[in-house]
């Protein structure tokens, strides 16, 4: 067990743990946070995706050791129920979900797609998404809630 | 002759209704001092057997106290609080349930609050699935005859207070008011006052005519989606008690081994080992922390017998075609259907195969569970909570009434996941520290031992006469089963019970299959849509055909299996509208046409024709014209089935392109159409088909379970496939037929049914090459292709 500092949704956590823990335990065990889930563990499905350093990474993979230094983002951390981002109100006026569970992967990835490039194309889109899964298939809904958002930002 | 609310005893409900009542909203002080309430008490169990036996048996609906399980209470605020034992499973029926209670009682629909699922507070409502749910609540007595009930007796204590007869009052949002004098008012929370209220469900209680619904019928956002997409939700996987501790469970390395010996001192160093726990062939860590129980779990040396060795995987259908005994049943038999086949101008004979696929909740399954010497609760995602109170306790070695099952949403199960299995997991593992222990399973641990969809070998013979009239249709189909949902008596029905010392259900061979008996029934879709379904001289099939024989032949599985969305009915509907595609070009026509020529149902024949048309229906035979033998080929197909012959009928067209040099089969437009009856929330429903048809599409093009001579091999994303969301979604339209005047039937699991034949014939359409085995992967797309050239330079 070692002392870390990890600065999550703009607060700073002092933890003592194995470095070699995975983030999201931490995340969702330690720091008690909602959002990063448990899907595969295995980088493959996306449910556990937060941003650190302004990138989507797959927390169930990333030792919570190389985190010391990254300014960590997680679903909560864009908005509230009351008060939500920009990309969660566009989720939301397009009902764009039915479990939810799927939502840290496929919210955070286009944002922090869109984020560093505005103007990415479907096929970009596409891309970024293409290990992202939803196993309800609310796809139609999801890929027009980021549409959305892109538009909206965008002006 | 209508009782009055009586104003006087305090309502006499179950222990654990009124322990329920006190802790929700309406706190125990409100309740017992000072606050009024009324309150509607009601068996759902005794109510829905008074009502089925009609007016009469209802008046007497004297459910005596200690039988009323369930209710809905109106505080002297005017808020609602109800409960209900169908819960969320992310279909958006706690906003619909919702909905129909506002709707019923007249009230704003953020004035109802909903309690759902706790084996100590809501009724016992079976199991939430089978697109039953709805029903249930809509068309049956609790919920929406409670609501109805209070509004009534709402109205008959305005009617004194105004001094005017019932007649003449008008209410709405809470608010009851004169109807030529709206200034003569008077809201609930007044007519409720400080008094308190008890009544009993009345059968006699008018429900609202659709074309009243105010709440109902509108699309209503639903309620939890601001906390999830905020990521605020909690999720049985976010459930934390106190003092909690984690979990880890360690399967068998393959199907049948036993557990021969554990060596604890593989982890004795480990830290943070709080327990190695065994019982039989179940083995489990406990940790402090869960990467601690991670690690422990994959570090403890097991040795394991060998195990019972698979069949295998290449021949898998033809095997089980040889299988015995087998379980048979007849759906339908003429008796004349060899003979009529014998003199049919033609006969199409054909195979058609279908895979294990997974439930594969993207959250793999978990539960919380707190066992405290003989008592014990359990947080879990499981779709049934009554039934999973009885086997838990069974699990546990003590008496039901100890148990208390509290529903929490998991990740989307579509069917029967893992929420059950790992409940027992963590009740196990608490037991055996007298701890609260949360497990959650691996990814592998949840696709290697999950309840598989049902794989099928389906033959068909379907023989025409010369003036292309379908003459007689023959279905036989094997399909293995074992174990299923528990119900309330078989823990063995799921892997960690099994492993515990349970047994699966017992398997009852049955052969020959006895003749059909009673009202013709095809819950399981086994007859096709173009039967008339006759049994003893009476037909409830949704076609013309008469000669008819629906044989199935159930065997048993390697692997445990249980209901994914829609089960049985899916691979059947595959089958029947697969080969009535190839009867249509068997005799030129074209495929919507020759369905529309052999049904005989009105609401059937109407949603195809709506989804043909919006479609834009190209009407001609398959396949098309021309096609060019490499490159990119387009078509189109179609498909339809009344859902459960009777719960939702459903049409979906499809567009393809086929790229004939890598076998890949892109879908580029999707139209569904539905008719359901009642639409209680339009934009859910949507939500629910879109998801459906594209689910469809994933197992009907990609997923498949694998295995080799000793275990599965699907255990991660890699290994079982599943669209992404990066892939090319296709242009989806939905239709929806709405009625207000019949039964609200099932939604969610009907246009699944029909995307694998409706994209199998689009194949067809552009290619010519019948594919005739779910998933449509590259290789088969190609092998048929193929096989397609062959045919033509031979013939
Ligand atoms: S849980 Fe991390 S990618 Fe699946
Ligand atoms: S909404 Fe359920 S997995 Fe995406």
């Amino acid at each position: 067990m070692s002392a870390i500092t990890l600065t999550v949704n703009s607060r700073s956590h002092t933890l003592d743990v194995d470095l070699t823990t995975p983030l999201l335990y931490v995340l969702s065990d330690d720091l008690e946070l909602r959002g990063p889930k448990f899907g595969c563990g295995l980088a493959q499905c996306g449910a556990c995706t937060v941003i650190a350093g302004g990138r989507a990474i797959r927390s169930c993979v990333t030792p919570v050791g190389t985190m010391d230094a990254a300014d960590i983002i997680t679903l909560e951390g864009l908005g509230t129920a009351e008060k939500p981002h920009p990309i969660q109100r566009a989720f939301i006026d397009e009902q764009a979900t039915q479990c939810g569970f799927c939502l840290s992967g496929v919210i955070l990835t286009a944002k922090a797609l869109l984020d560093e490039n505005p103007k990415a194309t479907d096929k970009q889109m596409r891309q970024a998404m293409s290990t992202v899964l939803c196993r309800c298939f609310a796809h139609v809904r999801m890929l027009r809630a980021i549409k959305r958002y892109a538009r909206e930002a965008g002006v | 002759m209508r009782k009055r609310p009586a104003a006087a005893d305090p309502p006499t409900l179950t222990t654990d209704a009124l322990a329920a009542l006190n802790r929700s909203g309406l706190s125990r002080r409100d309740f017992v001092k000072g606050a009024g309430v009324l309150i509607v008490g009601f068996s759902v169990a005794r109510a829905s057997r008074i009502l089925a036996s009609g007016p009469a048996a209802a008046q007497n609906l004297g459910v005596s106290g200690d039988q009323l399980d369930s209710w809905i209470a109106i505080g002297d605020d005017g808020r609602v609080t109800a409960y209900t034992g169908k819960c969320e499973l992310g279909q958006g029926l706690y906003t619909a349930q919702t909905q129909l209670i506002a709707e019923e009682l007249a009230v704003p629909f953020d004035h109802v609050t909903l309690i759902q699922c706790d084996t100590a507070l809501t009724p016992d409502q079976g199991t939430t699935s089978g697109s039953q749910s709805h029903p249930a609540n809509f068309n049956t007595s609790n919920l929406a005859q409670a609501g109805a009930t209070a509004r009534e007796a709402l109205l008959r204590l305005a009617a004194e207070r105004l001094q005017v007869p019932v007649e003449q009052l008008t209410v709405e949002d809470g608010v009851i008011s004169v109807r030529t004098d709206p200034s003569r008012s008077v809201g609930y929370g007044a007519l409720v006052g400080g008094k308190k209220f008890s009544l009993q469900l009345d059968s006699g209680a008018k429900r609202k005519h659709p074309s009243e619904w105010r709440v109902l019928g509108k699309a209503v956002p639903r309620s939890e989606i601001p906390a999830l997409v905020a990521g605020r939700f909690e999720f049985v996987h976010n459930v934390r008690v106190p003092g909690m501790l984690h979990g880890r469970v360690v399967r068998p390395p393959v199907v049948g081994a036993t557990l021969v010996s554990v060596d604890e001192r593989s982890v004795g160093d480990l830290p943070g080992l709080v327990k190695v726990v065994v019982k039989n062939d179940f083995v489990g860590v406990v940790a402090e922390k869960p990467w601690q129980a991670i690690q422990a779990a994959r570090k403890l040396a097991c040795k394991w017998s060998s195990g019972v060795g698979l069949p295998s995987h290449g021949d898998f259908h033809e095997q089980l075609r040889h299988q015995s005994p087998t379980r048979d049943t007849l759906v339908v038999d003429s008796k004349d259907v060899d003979e009529t086949l014998a003199r049919a101008a033609s006969v199409v004979s054909a195979t058609y195969r279908y895979p294990y696929q997974m439930h594969g909740s993207v959250g793999s399954s978990c539960a919380v569970a707190d066992v405290q010497g003989r008592k014990a609760t359990i947080w879990s995602a499981t779709q049934a909570v009554h039934p999973l109170r009885q086997t838990a306790a069974m699990i546990l070695g003590v008496s039901p009434q100890e148990v208390r099952i509290i529903f929490k949403m998991g990740s989307g199960c579509y069917g029967f996941n893992g929420a059950d299995t790992v409940s027992y997991d963590a009740a196990l593992l608490s037991q055996a520290v007298g701890r609260a222990v949360r497990v959650q399973l691996t990814r592998r641990d949840e696709m290697a031992w999950e309840n598989y969809g049902y794989a099928y070998v389906i033959d068909q013979r379907v023989g025409v006469d010369t003036q292309r009239r379908i003459l007689a249709w023959d279905h036989e189909a094997w399909y293995p089963t074992l174990g299923s949902r528990p119900r309330s008596g078989t823990p063995g029905n799921v892997v960690t019970g099994f492993l515990a010392g349970f047994k699966p259900a017992v398997f009852t061979p049955r052969m020959p299959a006895p003749d059909p008996r009673g009202a013709y029934s095809n819950r399981s879709n086994a007859a096709p849509s173009y039967v008339a379904g006759c049994v003893g001289g009476r037909c409830g099939g949704t076609g013309t055909v008469k000669s008819e024989r629906v044989l199935t032949h159930n065997a048993r599985s390697p692997f445990f299996t249980g209901p994914l969305r829609s089960p049985s009915r899916l691979q059947n509907t595959f089958a029947h509208e697969s080969v009535m595609d190839e009867v249509a070009a068997q005799v030129g026509a074209d495929p919507v046409a020759f369905r529309l020529d052999h049904l005989s149902d009105a609401r059937l024949i109407e949603v195809l024709k709506a989804v043909a048309q919006k479609a834009n229906w190209d009407t001609r035979p398959s396949p098309r014209q021309g096609i060019a033998r490499s490159g990119v080929a387009t078509g189109r197909g179609i498909a339809c089935v009344l859902y459960e012959g009777d719960n939702g009928y459903c049409a979906l067209a499809t567009q393809v392109e086929v790229d004939q040099d890598t076998g890949a089969v892109a879908v580029k437009r999707l139209v569904a159409g539905l008719d359901c009856g009642p639409i209680s929330n339009p934009d859910g429903l949507r939500n629910q088909i879109e998801g459906g048809t594209l689910q469809g599409m994933s197992r009907a093009l990609l997923e498949e379970v694998t295995w080799d001579e000793e275990k599965v091999t699907s255990v991660d994303w890699q290994t079982y496939a599943s669209l992404p969301l990066g892939f090319e979604v296709p242009e989806m339209e939905t239709i929806l037929i709405n009625r207000a005047e019949v039964e609200a039937m099932g939604a969610g699991e009907t246009t699944i049914t029909l995307a694998a034949a409706a994209i199998g014939n689009a194949i067809f359409d552009a290619t010519g090459a019948r594919i005739r085995e779910v998933p449509f992967t590259r290789e088969r797309v190609k092998e048929a292709l193929a096989s397609r050239a062959a045919q033509s330079s031979g013939g």
